[in-house]
């Protein structure tokens, strides 16, 4: 156990859990943030998916030791991002959630992607969102939320 | 240490609710309706109060808030929003104005037409309450306007309603149903309240945006795991793996060296540890060293129950149907036989089962989850408690996938004895992707048998025999009559075509150790799956193309043939393909709807299948929400595809051999295909949609791949080694 400071959506906070604790659980269980979600615990599905400095990462698999200074943005926070606000829009636009477990991590890899790739193709979209399993099925949708949001205009 | 963790709990928590309230900010900058009053625990669930209230689903305010009581739960299937619809179209509300509530446990308010109980399951929401929703709609309009005509001391039929508010066109007067809401509640609600002809729907037939979408892209939807109580412990369990097991013993030495772990409590059948959080508890769990009672199933193995499944088949079943003379139609004609077998599977819900409950001093509790049975989970949870059920408080939550797995009880009755254990805090019981994996209702193992003879062409007799556990015995018992389990026999007895000598028998045989539960799809995915592979079969032995095969047995299913003629079309079905590419098909009356689908795929040397396209086409009568019947579809054939291609729980040693997604696989979405759904508007009575792709998934891609290899399977998952060659087919 130690007194960390964690950077999460851009506000500072501080945390007293053991080093190897995952941060998906500091995010939920400890600091209330439950729009990140447990799906399996390793590394299989993505229901957990945040941001550490932008890259989408899995939460179950990372300690809070490993975070470091780096910035972690979460669903609760990505709709601060002009990529994370245009894929939240795409989604809504092409009514892709059902259930929605695995929306909070589908959309983090999405905007992580998109971040990176502007105009990803199916490949791409492939290989950024494999991790991230759908029970509900909703990928076509995904698939076609994501070319929405990379033709789209930055939402005002 | 311990105190600035604590403090750093209960702050988080408070802000966890009034996270609640601000979600409906969000969602009106999207200008869609309020979504509100889903999880704040203090609010009482069904409050009439100073509200006209005329049945129990409606509800207005004097301020002018409408709100829609939900019988039905929301998975993810769009029921919120059809249901909504519904009312909102017969009252005419303004529908940008309406706020959603969960029902709370009420069966005689809320109970499903179709079980008398609160369910959602089956399919069956819009079907069982397409009318009374439309009654309880146009009742309330009706009261809403005879005030009005009152109030202006006019006939009632010189007045209309629309978006919220009553107006007398001859005078050019117009009320609010928020000013009418008081004078409304002393009416006497109509008797046979007109209803609208299907022509005047504004709303019905539309594409609405779904009520329950905003909340879940900004991640401020809350489930039932995400229920946050000040002061609440966490906790997981383990289920005695060995189904029917005890605990023996428990040495938890090492589990106490586990920072943050609190407890570990040992009941009759599990163990439960409880801590700071689930990370801690979870590790504490690991740590311990459970010696198990493995008692009786021990030995029980998948052989012993496929044995005992195939045994038990030979012997004679019920007859569940009978049409005509089978005897003496096999007298005759070219004979054809098959026999066809499915595996357990899991539902591997996205959200895994949890439940939060507090014990009150009453004797009572409190409990959030996610149910697709809430007054079922009040009534057995207030039995263990031994008290009466108004003592059992139930908030009910978005559900992170149902899939028929939360038409049970059993997640919050452990809760409940885990909280046996503690002094009253609240607490959290989640269970780990692995423990849900292994303690879950299983999709029953079937086989079927079925024995066909063909003269000119047709089919002219048909013996079909379904041979599986009866889940409807156990989940409701009075359903369950003569031997006869309704649903296993479902697209069994009233399937599609015309043979004029048919014989359905039903023979339930229970798999020793193995609980069975529903699974979507139910009775209709093995059903569906043996008839269709079955034709296809037959038709190939007579040369004959299969859709051309079924339509010739389809001169009284006029619907049926409609749907397969546009499938047929979209698909290209009949234009010629590559090397190892097949097109299947398959047509189902599955929950009242009538749909073809055709796969595309192919199979490659490995005997990896590549789904390539798919096409389905859809005769649900009218359809409420469009949009929602074309995702359901596209997630649901999806859903059965993986269990095509993946589904199977195996059993050794008395025990479930899978636990996480990488050994029970899901499709990702580098794997799909594009998944066209083309509605056909009929105009006919509202069918269900939720299980239907489910259904409609396996036979189409295995008569693809029939198409593709001239490989008959028969049984799922498909087996890439007989693909590739590599093993002979089961017959
Ligand atoms: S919970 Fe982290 S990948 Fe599944
Ligand atoms: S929307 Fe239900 S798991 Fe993805």
């Amino acid at each position: 156990m130690s007194q960390r400071q964690l950077k999460i959506n851009g506000e500072d906070k501080t945390v007293d859990v053991p080093d190897n604790m995952p941060l998906l659980w500091v995010l939920r269980d400890v600091l209330g943030m439950t729009g990140t979600k447990y799906g399996c615990g390793i590394a299989q599905c993505g229901a957990c998916t945040v941001h550490l400095d932008g890259r989408a990462i899995r939460s179950c698999q990372m300690p809070v030791s490993a975070v470091g200074s780096r910035a972690i943005t979460t669903i609760e926070g990505i709709g601060k991002t002009p990529t994370g606000a245009r894929i939240q829009k795409a989604w809504l636009d092409e009514e892709v959630v059902q259930c929605g477990y695995c929306q909070s991590g589908q959309i983090m890899s999405a905007s992580a992607l998109l971040a990176t790739t502007p105009k990803p193709d199916d490949a791409d979209i492939n290989a950024a969102m494999a991790g991230n399993i759908c029970r509900c099925g909703t990928y076509v949708r995904i698939r076609a939320a994501i070319k929405r949001a990379a033709e789209g205009e930055q939402p005002t | 240490m311990n105190a600035t963790f604590k403090d750093s709990i209960a702050e988080p928590s408070r802000r966890a609710f009034i996270k609640g309230g601000v979600a409906g900010g969000f969602l009106l900058a999207f200008h869609v309706p309020v979504f509100g009053g889903i999880n704040e625990p203090n609010q009482p669930a069904d409050d009439t109060n100073g509200k006209f209230a005329p049945n129990a689903f409606i509800r207005i305010d004097k301020a002018g808030k409408t709100t829609l009581v939900m019988p039905q739960v929301e998975m993810g299937q769009g029921v919120y929003t059809s249901v909504a619809m519904i009312l909102a179209e017969e009252l005419d509300a303004d529908y940008s104005q309406v706020t959603l509530e969960h029902a709370p446990p009420n069966d005689k308010a809320y109970g499903n037409p179709t079980f008398g109980i609160q369910v959602t399951g089956n399919s069956n929401s819009i079907r069982a309450f397409w009318k009374p929703l439309r009654t309880a709609g146009a009742s309330a309009r009706a009261m809403l306007i005879q005030a009005a005509a009152k109030q202006w001391k006019v006939d009632p039929s010189g007045c209309a309603a629309s978006d919220g508010k009553v107006t007398h066109g001859a005078s050019n007067r117009t009320l609010s149903y928020a000013a009418l809401a008081d004078a409304a509640s002393k009416e006497t609600p109509p008797k046979d309240p007109p209803l609208k002809d299907p022509k005047q729907f504004k709303l019905i037939g539309k594409p609405q945006k779904r009520f329950d979408t905003p909340s879940k892209v900004d991640g401020s939807a809350v489930y039932g795991i995400d229920a946050m109580l000040p002061g609440m412990k966490f906790a997981t369990i383990m289920a005695s793996p060995v189904f029917g097991g005890k605990v023996s013993k428990v040495d938890d030495t090492a589990a106490k060296q586990i920072p943050g772990m609190q407890l570990v409590i040992a009941l009759d059948d599990m163990v439960a540890v409880i801590g700071d959080h689930f990370w801690a508890a979870k590790s504490g769990l690991d740590a311990l060293k459970i010696t198990w009672d493995h008692g009786p199933n021990a030995t029980v193995s998948n052989d012993a129950i496929w044995k005992h499944l195939r045994d038990e088949s030979a012997k004679d079943g019920v007859i569940a149907k009978s049409v005509g003379d089978v005897k003496k139609a096999f007298e005759s004609g070219e004979k054809f036989h098959a026999v066809y077998e499915l595996p357990f599977l899991a539902h591997a819900t996205m959200e895994p089962m949890n439940c939060t409950v507090q014990l009150k001093p009453d004797g009572g509790c409190e409990i959030w989850l996610g149910t697709q049975v809430i007054s079922r989970v009040q009534q057995t949870v207030a039995k263990l408690l031994g008290v009466s059920d108004d003592k059992v408080i139930v908030h009910n939550h978005l559900i992170g996938g149902g899939f028929g797995r939360r038409l049970e009880p059993d997640m919050a009755l452990k809760a409940v004895r885990v909280a046996q254990r503690l002094n009253g805090e609240p607490v959290k019981v989640v269970w780990s992707r692995e423990e849900d994996m292994r303690q879950d209702v299983y999709r029953p193992v079937y086989r079927d048998e079925i024995s066909a003879t063909v003269s000119d062409g047709k089919i002219a007799g048909w013996r079909y025999k379904i041979s599986g556990s009866s889940v409807i015995a156990r989940w409701l018992p009075p359903a369950f009559q003569k031997g006869i389990d309704i649903d296993s026999i479902d697209c069994a007895v009233d399937q599609p075509y015309d043979f004029p000598n048919l014989e359905v028998q039903y023979m339930r045989v229970e798999p020793p150790a193995v609980p069975t539960g529903f699974w979507r799809g139910v009775g209709p995915n093995n059903n569906v799956f043996a008839i269709e592979c079955f034709i296809d079969e037959v038709a190939k032995k007579l040369n004959k193309d299969p859709i051309a095969f079924r339509k010739s047995m389809l001169d009284k299913g006029p619907r049926f043939k409609a749907v397969l003629d546009l499938v047929a079309q979209k698909s290209a079905w009949g234009q010629p393909l590559g090397k190892r590419v097949g097109r299947g098909v398959c047509l189902q009356p599955a929950f009242g709807s009538f749909i073809a689908t055709v796969i595309e795929a192919e199979v490659d040397e490995q005997g990896e299948v590549l789904l390539r396209k798919v096409n389905c086409a859809v005769d649900a009568g009218i359809v409420v929400n469009p949009d929602t019947v074309v995702a359901q579809l596209q997630g649901g054939i999806i859903f059965g595809l993986t269990a095509a291609l993946y589904g199977e729980v195996t059993i050794d040693g008395g025990r479930v051999q899978q636990s996480n997604f990488h050994n029970y696989r899901m499709l990702r979405i580098d794997q799909i295909p594009s998944i066209d759904v083309h509605i056909v508007h009929s105009g006919e009575a509202p069918g269900g949609i939720g299980e239907t792709g489910a259904t409609a998934g396996p036979p189409a891609l295995r008569n693809a791949i029939f198409a593709a290899t001239g490989i008959p399977l028969r049984r799922l998952p498909i087996d890439l080694d007989v693909l590739a060659g590599r093993k002979q087919p089961w017959v």
